[in-house]
């Protein structure tokens, strides 16, 4: 019985979470979030080299073939530190990939993946908020694609898109690559700059089967959700520190505000949240690979609520700053930002609660 | 990251098991209280007859009951381990046995007078303390003294080789039930705050103490106000030194503490409100398929899932011997914050037969939801109330200045 981090885990932690505070502080996440793709490769480099793309993947195709456990462990770090960047769409791609079976695939891709030479995506939402893998409107004949997916995380990147769809046997993926014929990719600004969205129009595009049903897609859209609400963590942690910091030094009527009951309570309040919710997402994680018949529904549940947790953290603090904490100068709206999208992608906390109360029968 | 038990607990539990289906059987096991609140909850814990006293001494024997407590004094002297105590703990509860006396006795007194009591004070009370054969209140809270405990009046003058008491104590459960108080009282009237303070153990026969019951908002009375008149107490009862009272009273179980199991009362709670939502129809269908409903239950779980799961971590934290921090602290305000939202959806999930009085027989539940939606209340202020523990979580946890204090 044993409810804690590995020290490897520990080790793991530091060493990206030493990597981010060093190669990526809030002025390179501004330098980054300014350019066009929201990516930065050298930064997206050094992470490979330090294992971060890899970590899922299995030893044979070049990764570390660990748990999502502790690729989670590296979201809450990459989400403390507000990276920009391509993790979360190679990490769906390389669930999605690992889940097929489909050996060349596998073989062809996730190595590219784990080094950091390829960013794979996958392509899963349409419009509508439909995250559903059986309500999927985009459908392949012969082998041709042909629908809309408007929010694929860094498509504009990809060297190749999993495309979630539907044939005649119902729900698969297929991939398509970069530059096929009838594909075309149309950036679009977000909200939170440190992760893109582009939408993604198929007409016709050529696309490679990779897996029949929906078991691979509902598994990377399980742990894409863990991996969210690790983020979510990583990324309310960051904001309650900096307003702790921020209340010991500003002062107002001869004090630092932070010897106010009005600014304790509300901070002691956020923390009193936020501490027992990192034994859920870690519980969630721990869930998709040793206890696998609690996993959907810890996922559903753990990124509804760490990512509403963030929302209501990052309102809090922001409000506890006064005016310095509404400017653009100030570094904490990136946090703000990413809150945005780490509740609103994959489906937004109410609809997560909804299929939560499915999946428990009532 | 494990969450099995490797195989020297699992003989343990199964030890402790075969323990309990060879002495804990048939009628014992079957004769558990029926009301579906607290008491059900803590099972044979409440239980202080002879048939759980003999069952406790022979689970104190076997090392079961009371492992911090040295075997001089009842209790079964165990290396500290918190994934047994957890262990053991769990496995009580399901057999409904008799586990340590619930109360304040041994939760408070016990760990006080081993750290600072006398050998007599020792040998004398704390045996019977562990068997629920003596039973203790707490004289801490006055009219004037509640979250600001240090400025309490209640005081005692030496005459000879008696404490005179006078004052008045408020808020104290079990007051009618007890043998004996622990009381902090001001025998210092010269020295500060904390410094005036002794701890006192007071005999309820004491002439000159009187016990009044205090009604609260559910309508019954489980406090009272207990008086002092000139009660005299003998000058062998004061535990630790004169004006140490404040230091005294903050003993604390040091050696171990069963960490899973903690929220089981919030679990109860919640598996309740989900039946309740499925049992009851609102406007033609189950409550529990309103959306709502729906949304709001999975919001509460996730708080509880998280409060179960922190335990598992701060028991691993016990279990490494780190230090909780502020997972530690946060623990009380989580759980009566979730117990008080669960209590409310309950009223909702009910509708407007949530007007119906405790008892009312058209009421759900016979109006238990309607009980425990007052009594929520009572949790988030008994034990320090939710602003003070704030204020502890924010000061001790976050590292803010303390609040302006006279």
């Amino acid at each position: 019985m044993d409810f804690g981090l590995s020290e490897e885990q520990v080790l793991l932690k530091d060493t990206i979470r030493r990597y981010l505070e060093t190669e990526c502080p809030p002025t390179r996440v501004r330098a980054i979030m300014e350019n066009p793709s929201g990516h930065d490769p050298d930064l997206w480099h050094g992470l490979a080299q330090l294992g971060v793309p890899g970590l899922r993947i299995p030893v044979e195709h070049g990764g570390s073939g660990l748990e999502l456990l502790d690729a989670a462990l590296a979201a809450e770090e990459l989400g403390s530190a507000c990276t920009p960047g391509p993790f979360l769409a190679c990490a769906l791609a390389s669930e999605a990939l690992i889940a097929a079976g489909n050996r060349e695939a596998a073989a062809r891709w996730l190595p590219a993946i784990a080094q950091g030479t390829s960013i794979v995506t996958l392509a899963l939402g349409e419009d509508g908020d439909q995250w559903d893998a059986a309500q999927l409107a985009t459908r392949v004949r012969g082998g041709a694609l042909i629908g809309r997916k408007p929010l694929v995380a860094y498509g504009e990147i990809a060297d190749a898109i999993l495309v979630a769809a539907q044939d005649d046997d119902g729900p698969g993926l297929w991939l398509v690559e970069r530059g096929a014929p009838g594909l075309a990719v149309t950036t679009q600004r977000t909200t939170d700059m440190t992760r893109r969205v582009a939408a993604v129009t198929l007409e016709g595009a050529p696309g490679a089967r990779i897996a029949t049903g929906r078991a691979a897609i509902d598994r990377a859209r399980d742990a894409g959700l863990v991996l969210l609400a690790a983020d979510a963590y990583g990324g309310a942690r960051r904001c309650l520190e900096m307003t702790v910091r921020y209340v010991l030094t500003r002062e107002q009527f001869g004090q630092p505000i932070g010897g106010f009951q009005g600014v304790k309570h509300q901070l002691a309040d956020l923390a009193t949240e936020l501490d027992p919710a990192l034994s859920l997402w870690w519980y969630a994680a721990h869930a998709h690979d040793r206890i696998r018949d609690r996993s959907a529904r810890h996922a559903a549940i753990a990124k509804a609520h760490l990512t509403d947790l963030f929302d209501r953290v990052a309102r809090v603090t922001t409000e506890l700053h006064g005016g310095i904490g509404f400017t653009w100068e100030y570094d904490l709206h990136l946090w703000f930002r990413r809150s945005v999208f780490d509740r609103s992608f994959l489906g937004e906390a109410g609809y997560h609660r909804a299929r939560a109360a499915e999946l428990a029968g009532w | 990251m494990n969450l099995s038990y490797s195989a020297e607990y699992e003989q343990f539990r199964a030890e402790v098991r075969r323990f309990l289906a060879e002495h804990w059987t048939g009628e014992d096991a079957a004769a558990t209280i029926s009301d579906p609140t607290t008491v059900a909850a803590l099972g044979g814990a409440v239980r202080t007859d002879a048939r759980a006293t003999a069952f406790r001494l022979k689970a104190i024997e076997r090392g079961y009951l009371y492992r911090h407590v040295p075997r001089r004094y009842g209790g079964s002297e165990q290396p500290p381990d918190p994934l047994k105590a957890t262990i053991i703990g769990e496995e009580f509860r399901n057999a409904k046995a008799p586990g340590e006396v619930v109360g304040q006795g041994a939760s408070m007194l016990v760990p006080t007078l081993l750290e600072h009591g006398t050998e007599a004070q020792k040998e004398r009370f704390i045996h019977g303390t562990l068997l629920g054969k003596i039973r203790w209140c707490q004289g801490y809270s006055e009219p004037g003294a509640g979250s600001d405990l240090a400025s309490l009046k209640t005081r005692a003058v030496l005459d000879g080789d008696h404490w005179v008491v006078n004052g008045q104590k408020i808020w104290t459960s079990n007051a009618k039930d007890a043998e004996w108080m622990f009381a902090l009282v001001r025998t210092e009237p010269d020295q500060p705050r904390h410094d005036g303070i002794s701890y006192l153990l007071i005999e309820m026969t004491t002439p000159g103490l009187d016990v009044r019951p205090l009604r609260q908002m559910t309508g019954d009375a489980d406090f009272n106000e207990v008086f002092f008149d000139n009660a005299r107490v003998p000058v062998e009862n004061l535990v630790g030194r004169r004006g140490q009272g404040w230091v005294v009273s903050r003993s604390t179980l040091k050696h171990e503490r069963a960490l899973i199991g903690g929220s089981h009362l919030t679990r109860r709670a919640f598996d309740g409100l989900v039946m309740l939502a499925q049992a009851l129809d609102v406007r033609g269908q189950p409550a529990i398929k309103d959306p709502v409903i729906r949304d709001r239950l999975v919001e509460l779980e996730a708080r509880l899932l998280a409060n179960e799961y922190q335990g598992y971590r701060l028991l691993t934290m016990s279990a490494r011997g780190e230090e909780p921090g502020l997972a530690g602290m946060v623990m009380k305000l989580s759980s009566t914050s979730l117990g008080y939202d669960i209590a409310k959806l309950a009223m909702d999930v009910m509708g407007d037969r949530g007007l119906l009085a405790p008892g009312e027989a058209s009421a759900p539940a016979m109006g238990m939801f309607g009980t425990a939606y007052m009594w929520s209340l009572g949790v988030l202020i008994a034990g320090g109330a939710a602003n003070i523990q704030r204020n502890i979580i924010a000061e001790r946890g976050l590292g803010l200045p303390r609040d302006a204090r006279k």
